[in-house]
């Protein structure tokens, strides 16, 4: 590649450049298998974000991530940092951020370290999160024994731009500017990429010396960096901007140059520092955040100049573009070169695209677990349910205790907030072209289905998704995902991997969704255990008219409570499926196989629905006064959490243990004063209905279960609070 | 046709959604960056939600420095209707605008969403329009918002009807529920719920419109306020 040894600097470029983390080189020869087109599609993955065309001159930027390895080594920073980095990728793309969402995964709350990491978790997106000024508008929270010692720290950002100011992190025009803008580079976070992000975790003491490793956050220089980059591209100032991520300088100067065929000199000398005596390689690769860099024409300088003292944010001149060069055979090759002084001694010289496209791809050997058969066998369905009751108001959580610490409601676009099925904002911000449109998004994962079959598990998440957003009447548009897997030197979990992909384009073709962007976390691992697979899928969508708010969770006594979608009758040879579900889960029997689905029931399912709140988001007159998914715990869990939000309670006697506590995909609690007309549309739509029973009264009283309304709101509300000690 | 400064610090962030609020009311709405010294031309200025140079020592305790906070005081001193909200509230505590301070919360989280108020006086321009007693619900969203002074100032607030509105449930351990106070003058108000947050029911509760309606001093159309109330 160099025709000789490269020096020790150039090994350094590497060394961060081709790690997992930054080169994908485990998964890319997987990943290349997902579905990424659709018309819509404006940008796909491997860019910084992808981008959809919503409609209305409206471009919608949206990007998933995974801070997993800095979060379990210093929860509060390692969270933060995960927002502020995301937050970069979408307005690079020159979107500004306009809601972002955290999919959380801890230990079991009787684990004092696992209440430290949550709060400390929460604290981070809140702190950051809230003072840079995007709402957090939704995301999940689990809790299961196989995160104890590698919890998981996700978070999506969607952002929106008028279409026509879309723009990609491309260097172009020899003898441009590359600006460094934003914080000084210190020594933090130097290697965080291959350190941290590409390693799994151990019992010794040399997690506690990976600490240094971890990149601190500043929000205030991270909210004027936002709003000075925003306006630069408002006015056209910038030819090209990227982001300071992993890998920091050396990743952000051969990506941009990589992309638009060019070379760059970087001085190492021109790159404000923190503190005195750093090395040139702690310079290129230091993750010190809150930066970007700009590509800037020489005339155009004096006014970025300008309007970066007004934002009071830093900006250097740290490199040059230059044209690339032309190899005895022919081809062009653009150079990364690292100078001591613009016109000083050539520290190192690789070629940009080396660095940025050229990393090895493994194809690593892949291995079906052997337990896997035994574990089948071993199904929970046809269990006997002991005490419904008990099993019931354990399984419920409110997550208030979390996201009533985000602002979740900055921007005026909030119509549904965090704790429902999905997130509901307008369409709308600062800079946008008007529209009366809706985006929703949710995120979903269900690593419980994922342990036992991660092909299925992954399809039934992505169907889940669908669910949720019919649910506040969205079509799905498009999808992103974060991978978090295990140690990939581990054959079994590369199969996990690879099925979970086979998976996710399954289900992508069969609901005509597009990958638009993704994340793959490897090495989540403790001791040598890994975690179960833990797909987390993004899913965007989009309401054609949103005047009104959707029904939400939100029955009136005398209302007929339908279940909407398929039923299954449980028989003496196939009892109703409980495997991988939360009930069966709660009991120790984490066998089995999940149920099988079927797309075309579940698309129709979800079609109907969303067609029916769309409408009432629309502003029709409406008969619906509940819309709730029947997801983890199944129809008493989605029951209960209605009865709780409005302390309304429901009759719904003829229901026995096992259709409690079942789940399996494409269905919806629906309530109604007009039953008959949902009935009739749904059967015109080809969706199955049922009348469970009827809404009312103070008791919950739904098949074996007969408990006070009060009782399980209570249960609900103080699971969280209880568990982690924080009854205010 | 009333023109309303929005205030600008860098690290404000609800900046656009108080521009957007006066706007709707009929409003003109301009930015006004934190090193303005001319208010001159303004029937209002709004101070916004935020964390104004990133709330860094304690929150407003730099934003009182910004050059615009001279101007400010001439043009409340003036008469000037001034508005702070969150932020804004906490900014002008520290600069000695309105009396008292915002502590953390008793439960030393950040507390987000919507919140039942109860109007406690109707002598401020923010107030003006509602009616003594009336619950609105209406976002709170912060980290500083309990309410605290000494006991002298608290007897001075009662005693001027200073107090205009009060929690329903207290969520951050203010003191006597006071959730937003007046100067004497009635024309300088803070509060720490986000009443341009509330300005719509898509978006959850419209009951922010008869503060800022008032603050606008739009007169009430069959509605329950006095607009000349400003005694």
């Amino acid at each position: 590649m160099l025709g000789r040894d490269p020096n020790h600097l150039e090994l350094a470029l590497y060394g961060v450049m081709w790690s997992e983390h930054c080169s994908y080189k485990s998964s890319r020869i997987h990943l290349k298998r997902l579905p990424t087109t659709a018309p819509h599609v404006l940008v796909g993955p491997g860019e910084n974000a992808g981008v959809i065309d919503a409609g209305d001159g409206i471009a919608v930027a949206i990007r998933i991530e995974s801070h997993n390895h800095p979060s379990a080594i210093e929860p509060y920073q390692g969270a933060a940092t995960g927002v502020g980095g995301i937050l970069r990728d979408v307005f690079t793309m020159g979107a500004r951020p306009l809601a972002v969402m955290d999919p959380l995964f801890f230990g079991n709350l009787d684990d004092a370290r696992q209440r430290w990491l949550v709060e400390g978790v929460v604290s981070g997106i809140s702190g950051y999160g809230n003072s840079v000024g995007v709402p957090t508008i939704g995301g999940e929270l689990t809790f299961d024994a196989t995160y104890a010692g590698n919890p998981l720290v996700n978070v999506l950002c969607a952002g929106a731009l008028p279409v026509e100011r879309l723009v990609l992190g491309i260097a172009s025009g020899p003898g441009n500017l590359a600006v460094l803008l934003g914080s000084t580079t210190g020594r933090d976070g130097i290697g965080g990429v291959s350190v941290l992000a590409s390693a799994g975790f151990s019992e010794s003491a040399d997690d506690a010396a990976k600490r240094p490793s971890v990149q601190v956050g500043d929000p205030y220089e991270e909210k004027r960096l936002i709003e000075a980059c925003l306006e630069l591209l408002d006015r056209g100032l910038a030819v090209g901007i990227q982001d300071l991520g992993g890998a920091g300088l050396v990743c952000a100067t051969s990506e941009t140059a990589a992309r638009g065929g060019v070379g760059m000199d970087v001085d190492v000398n021109a790159v404000p520092l923190r503190e005195a005596g750093m090395e040139p390689y702690e310079v290129m690769t230091s993750e010190s955040q809150e930066r970007m860099l700009a590509i800037v024409t020489p005339e155009n300088w004096p006014a970025v100049e300008a309007l970066c003292a007004r934002w009071e944010v830093r900006a250097s001149v740290v490199g040059h573009v230059v044209a690339p060069e032309v190899t005895p055979d022919g081809r062009s090759v653009g150079m990364l070169r690292v100078r001591d002084g613009f016109d000083g001694p050539v520290l190192a010289e690789v070629p940009a695209k080396s660095l940025a496209d050229e990393a090895p791809l493994y194809d690593r050997p892949r291995q079906r677990p052997a337990d896997l058969d035994a574990i089948w066998a071993d199904d929970p369905s046809g269990d006997t349910i002991a005490d419904p009751t008990a099993d019931l108001l354990e399984l419920l959580v409110d997550p208030a205790w979390v996201y009533r610490q985000y602002d979740s409601q900055l921007f005026l676009n909030t119509v549904v907030g965090p704790g429902r099925d999905a997130a509901l904002l307008r369409l709308a911000g600062p800079g946008l072209p008007a529209s009366r449109r809706g985006l929703a998004l949710t995120t979903d994962s269900n690593p419980r289905w994922c342990a036992l079959d991660p092909r299925l598990g992954v399809a039934l998440t992505l169907a889940e998704g669908v669910a949720n957003l019919a649910c506040v009447g969205a079509t799905a548009k498009a999808v992103v995902n974060c991978l978090n897997f295990g140690n990939p030197e581990h054959p079994e979990v590369m199969w996990q991997l690879s099925e979970t992909v086979d998976g996710l384009a399954e289900a992508c073709r069969a609901f005509s969704l597009p990958v638009i962007g993704g994340n793959v976390s490897l090495y989540n691992e403790s001791d040598g255990a890994d975690i179960d697979p833990t797909p987390v899928i993004g899913l965007l969508g989009l309401v054609e008219t949103l005047v009104a708010p959707p029904p939400g969770w939100s029955w009136r006594a005398g209302d007929t409570v339908l279940l909407v979608g398929p039923s299954r009758a449980a028989s003496e040879s196939e009892p109703l499926p409980l495997a991988g579900g939360r009930w069966a889960t709660q009991h120790g029997r984490r066998g089995g196989r999940p149920p099988q689905i079927d797309y075309a029931a579940a698309a129709a399912a979800a079609g109907f629905v969303a067609s029916e709140v769309a409408a009432v988001c629309a502003g029709a007159a409406t008969h619906l006064s509940a819309v709730h998914d029947v997801a983890g715990g199944g129809l008493a869990v989605a029951l209960a959490e209605i009865a709780s939000a409005t302390g309304i309670g429901v009759r719904a006697e003829d229901l026995t243990a096992p259709e409690l506590f079942s789940e399996f995909p494409g269905r919806y609690v629906v309530a109604s004063d007009d039953p008959e007309g949902v009935r009739v549309r749904a059967s015109e739509a080809g969706v199955e209905v049922r009348v469970l029973g009827i809404a009312g009264g103070d008791r919950f009283h739904v098949g074996p279960v007969d408990v006070a309304v009060e009782l399980v709101a209570r249960r609900r509300s103080d699971a969280l609070i209880d568990a982690l000690d924080r009854r205010p | 046709m009333t023109r309303i400064g929005v205030v600008i610090f860098p690290g404000s962030n609800c900046e656009y959604d108080a521009a957007s609020a006066m706007t709707e009311l009929g409003a003109t709405a301009d930015f006004v960056w934190h090193t303005e010294t001319d208010l001159s031309g303004y029937d209002g200025i709004i101070l916004p939600g935020g964390f104004a140079h990133g709330d860094y020592l304690r929150p407003g305790a730099l934003a009182r420095f910004s050059p615009v906070m001279g101007a400010l005081a001439d043009f409340a001193a003036a008469g000037g209707l001034v508005l702070g909200i969150c932020n804004g509230f906490q900014v002008l505590t520290e600069a000695g605008l309105l009396p008292g301070a915002l502590q953390k919360n008793k439960g030393l989280t950040f507390i987000s969403g919507p919140t039942p108020l109860v109007v406690t006086s109707t002598k401020s321009v923010l107030t003006r329009n509602a009616r003594l007693g009336q619950r609105l619900v209406i976002p709170i969203n912060h980290f500083s918002g309990a309410y605290t002074c000494d006991d002298a100032t608290f007897e001075s607030l009662v005693a001027g009807d200073q107090i205009i509105l009060r929690y329903e449930a207290n969520p951050n351990g203010s003191r006597d529920d006071i959730a937003g106070i007046t100067n004497a003058a009635g024309n300088v108000v803070g509060l720490m719920p986000h009443p341009e947050r509330a300005m719509s029911t898509l978006l959850g509760s419209a009951d922010g419109r008869v503060l800022l309606e008032g603050f606008l001093g739009l007169s009430l159309v069959g509605g329950a306020g006095d607009p000349g109330a400003l005694q």
